[in-house]
């Protein structure tokens, strides 16, 4: 099948297999592996990314359901490594990752959390990311990351 | 005086974070090779039986399949019996579900202790039972008199559950024979590329100075990326016999499957006391379960487990001993803290008996065993030879920070309305960087040493190489610090090289904490060496005896005079070489290793407070403290990160965690929907603090991390536990504490 899929402010036509996951799609047809697979399940997060603006986990969507739409990966944050989003510049000064393999999922689950509430108590952060497992950081680190972004967010960025 | 900042010491941010955040690292699955080939494999669907016929001829048919092989013999649940090679990871799966498997089932065993009963079953046919490996209790005598000598006597049976390490990165394999100039390259998510290289060419046949093996990014380890694994050498004996890149990412479902399991213990445990709380003796056995494999660790782990179950305390006498059983489930190896928490977590169960036996608080019964600080280095009732301990300053602290004294009022107060509050407290130590290599086994092929190299740039920019390999740890940038304190030069002006054996001097790896311990160590010696010899050469250049030249951070100067030469002029000259150095090489580099001659013991003491919900048996978390004593700490951040990770790792086994399988060997917790992650909800914030008892054992002073918390927090949550149940009469209850199983405790002390 043929889809026309905007990824990260570029539209890709492909033509895909319909049980092409939308995750596979990223990392194997475009190239995008930021965006990781940690459990096939939905459970863990690491594949989230954003569909039309909202957080959705790809390793469950099928590349065909993104036709016509909108997606931003972990790529698409940040134009270059000077202009970091919030989100990405909490994570780095608040040591918010360890091994890295579900702060990409973890990045995209808070950054749409910021724009829906962008003054989050710690207890919405933490019920924010239920839906992404981390195994390094016991969590306290991401949630201190997603404080330090909502904190310059509205220091006018 | 240094006329430079130090680096060591400060709260540095992470050079490795800015690739992660930006989704630009590189993990061994985001690799892509000119035609690459896709591994998928077939898994046994039984935990044990006779394969009768394995017919691959569908998926030979199926279009985009490259190849399949099999296997021949099968025992131990989810073993490959075959494997599929395609043009893509589909059309791999889909072959892997063409080949037909013919297995005649066995009758499997499965739990650990029914594996003491050979008559029940047994894992190998031709052995006499499921014993892998028994340790004989030693000091049995002298413990028997100790018990006699006793008050009282309590004992217990606990579980300490399978569970599963969960690296969110799961496996994964990339292997590339290349047939030119006849050389194999292995990207592999491992923590130990070296011993990778090792066994690859043991296995293959292949000389190691053709094998390259390189852990790319790898998405974190806990121990289970210790062991080499079969598909990491299947892949490579694949991809040369093909002579196409071959690569595999396990599945979680694979993963929970087929990638080492840890803890997996029953302890049977009998302790003398007095009835002042002095704890004499402790005596019993421990069980471990090393599934039918028994991987790298695997049975050594379980050896750990009496070597430190004296924890911090000075008991008499300790005669315990070790049986490690078969049994058809996967292997058992190093899950962070290998055999010291199941160690911790019995002494500290045994703390809380003798409280609850003798009526005195859990707190002072622990102090009042606590080993004194005049007694270091201490040599503990199991043999273990202790560097360092100040257990009492950690413990006031612990204290003062959670106040115990209003904590327990308020817990009075709760009960007296009838809430279920309690309070938990564990005070634990453990072994980290192992060594001297004298203990170690040929089986292992490597020692516990660590390498450490510097390279110096012409412009005094320097190159550090590492065996350590970290996954997580954040080495690049502490390495970073070190280096850059060393010579005065920016951190900036340091690159981190590790995790590639064609890059990297021989070196072992990352695990049980030995990444600074050892492998820091490692390095301070090699920046030492350079130190040294740009202090020579910096003297001839001076015109001066290299005893007169003083370094102050970033130049040499000699004493009492003008004359200097900044490090990176040095650096300039050793490389320019128009005024020789006599007696020198030109450059300015060094290698170096470091074997321990013995190991530290890093501790800490946990406070927390629970409340348990009697109507649902839920646990919630009030409050947690946590103060730790790692000696000379690097970069704060890192080991912050470190503890707090560690904490809620231990508070997962603790609460919610646990490897189960049916009574025919299937898993029934197979994907992340059925085993049960510790999530960000289910934790307050951890209050942290710290102590700082330096070790003598390395220059550094620097004890290990990485462990300390799931040592720690495992007890300290079971204690708060049983603290807040105990008034309904509960009096023992075995982890994960999930709401059915405490809710059950709640039933069973009704009746």
């Amino acid at each position: 099948m043929k889809v026309s899929v905007e990824v990260n402010g570029q539209v890709h036509e492909r033509e895909v297999a319909p049980r092409l996951l939308l995750v596979h799609f990223l990392r194997e047809n475009l190239g995008l592996t930021g965006t990781h697979i940690g459990c096939e399940t939905t459970i863990c997060g690491a594949c989230t990314v954003h569909l039309d603006g909202r957080a959705v986990k790809s390793c469950t969507l099928f590349a065909v359901q993104a036709d016509g739409r909108r997606v931003t990966t972990v790529e698409g944050l940040a134009k270059d490594a000077e202009h970091l989003h919030p989100v990405q510049t909490g994570f780095w000064e608040e040591h918010g990752l360890q091994c890295g393999y579900c702060t990409p999922g973890m990045i995209m689950t808070t950054s749409a959390l910021l724009k829906d509430n962008p003054n989050p108590t710690e207890a919405e952060i933490r019920y924010a990311i239920e839906g992404n497992i981390c195994r390094c950081t016991g969590y306290q680190q991401i949630v201190n990351a997603v404080q330090h972004a909502a904190r310059i967010s509205k220091g006018g960025r | 005086m240094p006329v430079r900042p130090i680096s060591v010491g400060e709260r540095i941010k992470r050079r490795e974070d800015p690739r992660l955040i930006r989704g630009l690292a590189t993990y061994t699955d985001d690799i892509k090779l000119h035609g690459m080939l896709h591994a998928a494999f077939v898994r046994s669907d039984y935990a044990t039986g006779k394969i009768e016929r394995i017919d691959l001829a569908q998926a030979h048919a199926r279009k985009g399949v490259i190849a399949a092989y099999t296997f021949d013999d099968l025992r131990g649940k989810v073993q490959p019996v075959a494997v599929v090679i395609a043009e893509d990871r589909y059309i791999a799966r889909d072959a892997a579900l063409d080949v037909a498997v013919d297995i005649t089932p066995g009758r499997p065993v499965i739990d650990l202790r029914g594996a003491l009963d050979p008559t029940k079953g047994k894992v190998y046919a031709d052995h006499a039972d499921n014993v892998a490996l028994a340790v004989p209790a030693a000091n049995a005598a002298e413990v028997e008199k100790l018990f006699n000598e006793a008050d009282g006597v309590v004992k217990l049976e606990l579980v300490n559950q399978k569970v599963a390490p969960v690296s969110m990165e799961p496996r994964a394999v990339l292997a590339h024979w290349d047939e030119g100039p006849q050389k194999l390259t292995v990207w592999t998510s491992t923590q130990v590329p070296h011993l990778v290289k090792q066994q690859l060419a043991q296995c293959l046949g292949i000389s190691e100075v053709r094998i390259r093996v390189v852990a790319p990014e790898v998405g974190g380890g806990f121990g289970c990326k210790i062991p080499v694994y079969p598909e990491e050498c299947l892949l490579p004996w694949i991809s040369r016999r093909l002579r196409r890149p071959v690569k595999w990412a396990e599945t979680r479902t694979e993963n929970l499957l087929n990638t080492t399991h840890g803890r997996a213990h029953v302890h049977e445990i009998e302790a003398a006391y007095r009835k002042d709380g002095e704890l004499l003796a402790l005596r019993g056995r421990v069980l471990s379960d090393v599934g039918a494999y028994p991987s790298f660790f695997g049975p050594a782990i379980a050896t750990f487990t009496p070597l430190m179950m004296p924890g911090c305390y000075r008991l008499s006498g300790l005669s315990v001993e070790v049986v490690c059983l078969y049994t058809n489930t996967m292997a058992t190896d190093a899950y962070r803290g290998a055999g010291r928490p199941e160690a911790a977590y019995t002494v500290e169960r045994v703390m809380d008996a003798i409280a609850a036996a003798t009526g005195l608080d859990p707190v002072d019964v622990r102090r009042r065993n606590f080993i004194p600080k005049s007694a270091f280095p201490f040599t503990t009732a199991s043999g273990a030879v202790y560097d360092s301990g100040d257990y009492g300053p950690t413990l006031d602290k612990a204290l003062a920070r959670f106040d115990y004294a209003g904590a327990k009022a308020r817990r009075e107060q709760a009960r007296a309305q009838g809430k279920l509050v309690g309070i938990g407290v564990a005070t634990f130590t453990e072994i980290c960087g192992l060594g001297p290599s004298t203990g170690a086994s040929p089986i292992q092929r490597t020692g516990s040493w660590e390498s450490g190299a510097v390279r110096v740039e012409p412009t005094g920019n320097v190159i550090v190489t590492t065996g350590a390999s970290p996954h997580g740890q954040g080495q690049e940038t502490a390495f970073a610090q070190m280096a850059a304190d060393a010579f005065g030069i920016d951190v900036g002006d340091v690159e981190v090289l590790h995790g590639d054996t064609d890059v990297v001097t021989h070196g072992v790896g990352t695990f049980g904490s030995r990444g600074l311990v050892v492998g820091g160590t490692a390095l301070h010696m090699a920046l030492e060496k350079v130190k040294a010899k740009a202090a020579r050469i910096a003297a001839h250049l001076l015109d001066a005896k290299p005893e007169q030249v003083t370094f102050d951070g970033d130049t040499f100067r000699v004493a009492g005079g003008e004359r200097n030469m900044t490090f990176r002029k040095v650096a300039e000259a050793a490389h320019l070489w128009n005024v020789p150095v006599p007696g020198e090489e030109p450059g300015l580099e060094a290698v170096a290793r470091f074997e321990p001659t013995g190991t530290t013991f890093p501790f800490g003491s946990h406070l927390c407070e629970v409340e348990v919900d009697g109507d649902s048996g839920e646990v919630h978390i009030l409050r947690y403290v946590a103060v730790d004593d790692a000696g000379k700490i690097v970069n704060p951040l890192l080991a912050e990160g470190q503890r707090l990770g560690g904490i809620i790792q231990g508070l997962g086994q603790a609460l919610c965690e646990e490897i189960r399988y049916d009574e025919n060997g299937q898993l029934l917790t197979a994907t992340l929907m059925d085993y049960a992650m510790p999530k960000a909800h289910m934790f307050p914030r951890i209050e942290l603090d710290s102590t700082c008892t330096p070790t003598h054992l390395n220059p550094l002073g620097a004890k290990g991390i990485g462990e300390l918390g799931t040592i720690g927090s495992t007890p300290c949550l079971v204690s708060a536990v049983l603290d807040a149940l105990r008034p309904r009469g509960v009096t023992h209850i075995d982890m994960p504490l999930t709401p059915l199983r405490v809710w059950n405790a709640l039933q069973g002390a009704a009746k």
